[in-house]
């Protein structure tokens, strides 16, 4: 627990919404090419401690620490640059872009031409770069087909792919995935369990899942929330066996 | 046939610099979703800034680029002072909504303050660089000046440069994201309040433009009570609601409609109708197509 290169830990996070405490003294720690599961009952507080890393929402107190440094929790919009990549439960494509478009915009971050420059659309370079990454992006979460497609024409399946890959273009060192297998049929969780797999060669991955065989096969590590604390945490088997995570989730019927 | 003629060359002239206020509309609405009633007075505090250019180096050429710069610097203070501030302060509970459409209102008579306290309430003159007598086609004069020429080409130009910038460079998927979803593209790195003052000096460019064109096709003559200018935010805005509020194109087609419309009541119906028209216009839009004559009609904004 006490190494200080984990690639991304918090303490002692709490938030609040009102007087409703929503997370209480919560901590977690993810190691470099790790793959770590947040699994709980329905309002436990998975996403909002996914929303406070991401700056969508003020913990009332925390630390955080990126590659054992200490800083604060970060601005929604600085997120990319500290390589911290996100997807959202509800997807969220810019639906009158096409996929290539939404998968550059993941990669704005990279480009380097200033304002006056772009403004007379002389970045070209920058333009091609990172159109070129953004098409080899696709092309990882095997999607290359779909470039040209407006995004608001995709089959569901399609658009958890092309968020993916926005997410991917960033090159984050920690990929926050948000329900992944999240209403998808069984040949696609198969497929997203070996992507998930494979991105962990290269990153860290954070998901927050309700589909237990993809926790079990694919996390090392697992934080249990519950009530908005951390109930359990360790290996799937550990947390499998642990009598609070069994009362915890009987405890809500699930 | 001559008369109809004329009547389209007056009326695309005339929609041309509608559409200018119009794509200035909906870049701050696409930018920051809010319908700037300021916009006029924006336009007007850019053309006394042109004029102050016109009196210093004498020269149209460098007057219309110095306002167009001082429309975006205006613009930009603004949404970067008042605006930022506005919406943050009203982001909950029922004024939310409201309460920066009814702040650009406000702000709009402080425009014309500054104005009437810097320049005075006298009218002041502005002349444009070419001569506004039309070509003439035998012994007929055609309603078609070099000065409606340039206005054509100036505004044909920015256009195509706006449509470069968003379309094809990385700045303009920026500004487009951001106004899909700023809360995505926040997420997905794009510096959001940036993009928002950029969108509203874009507006501030555009609007300079309209004002000045706007003026040296009139008379010249403008005061802060300029009625042209009050015209120019009601026509703007019909161009921008017929457009769909949301796309540029729109903006352009919406301007290009009205102007035709408007120079065929007056042409064929009554001249009088000159203050009348644009407001029939507007209401009649309003009512019967709310969401926009051009454009995609699925509202996609939550």
């Amino acid at each position: 627990m006490s190494t200080n290169t984990a690639a991304l830990r918090v303490e002692g996070v709490t938030v609040s919404f009102g007087g409703l405490r929503a997370l209480n003294d919560v901590y977690f720690e993810i190691g470099r090419h790790e793959v770590v599961g947040l699994i709980g009952p329905n309002g436990a507080g998975k996403t909002t401690l996914f929303n406070a890393l991401c700056g969508l929402v003020q913990p009332d107190h925390g630390t955080f620490f990126l590659d054992g440094k200490e800083s604060a929790f970060p601005r929604t919009d600085n997120l990319v640059d500290l390589g911290i990549a996100r997807t959202l439960q509800g997807v969220g494509l810019f639906g009158d872009l096409t996929v290539l478009e939404n998968v550059m915009i993941g990669a704005q971050h990279l480009a380097q031409t200033g304002l006056i420059s772009a403004a007379l659309a002389r970045n070209g370079k920058d333009e091609n770069r990172i159109r070129e990454r953004s098409r080899i992006a696709l092309e990882r979460v095997y999607a290359g087909g779909l470039a040209e497609r407006r995004a608001d024409t995709l089959s569901y399946p399609d658009t958890k792919r092309v968020a993916i890959a926005r997410a991917l273009v960033s090159e984050p060192s920690i990929l926050m995935l948000d329900e992944p297998a999240g209403g998808l049929g069984t040949q696609d969780i198969e497929w997203m369990n070996l992507l998930i797999r494979n991105l962990s060669a290269q990153m860290s991955v954070l998901l927050v899942e309700h589909h237990m065989d993809v926790v079990m096969s694919v996390c090392s590590k697992l934080y249990v929330l519950n009530f908005g604390e951390v109930i359990s945490s360790g290996s799937a088997e550990t947390v499998r066996r642990d009598p609070a995570v069994i009362a915890a989730y009987l405890g809500t019927g699930a | 046939m001559f008369q109809f003629i004329n009547t389209i060359l007056i009326g695309i002239t005339a929609g041309a610099i509608y559409s200018l206020m119009a794509i200035s509309i909906v870049l701050v609405w696409r930018s920051t979703r809010v319908i700037n009633f300021a916009q006029a007075g924006m336009a007007l505090l850019s053309t006394y800034i042109g004029y102050e250019a016109m009196v210093h180096f004498n020269s149209f050429w460098i007057a219309l680029p110095v306002a167009m710069i001082g429309g975006a610097a205006v613009s930009a203070f603004i949404e970067l002072v008042f605006m930022r501030l506005l919406v943050k302060r009203s982001s909950t509970g029922p004024i939310a909504a409201v309460a920066p459409i009814i702040a650009t209102l406000g702000l709009l008579g402080l425009i014309k303050g500054v104005i009437s306290t810097v320049w005075g309430g006298a009218d002041v003159r502005l002349v444009g660089p070419v001569t506004n007598v039309g070509y003439s086609i035998g012994d007929k004069t055609l309603a078609f000046s070099p000065l409606k020429l340039l206005t054509l080409v100036t505004v044909v130009v920015l256009m195509l440069l706006l449509t470069v910038l968003f379309q094809r460079s990385s700045i303009g998927l920026s500004l487009r994201a951001s106004a899909y979803s700023p809360e995505i593209a926040r997420l997905s790195g794009v510096k959001v309040d940036f993009i928002r003052t950029l969108g509203w000096s874009l507006a501030g460019t555009s609007g300079a433009v309209a004002g000045m064109f706007q003026t040296i096709n009139g008379n010249g003559a403008f005061s802060p009570e300029s009625i042209e200018f009050s015209l120019l935010l009601i026509t703007g805005f019909i161009a921008a609601v017929i457009g769909g509020l949301e796309s540029l194109v729109g903006a352009v087609v919406g301007g290009l409609v009205l102007g035709l419309v408007i120079s065929f009541v007056l042409m064929y119906v009554s001249g009088s109708l000159f203050f009348i028209a644009p407001f029939v216009i507007l209401l009649i839009v309003l009512i019967i197509k709310p969401q926009g004559i051009v454009g995609t009609k699925v509202a996609r904004r939550a």
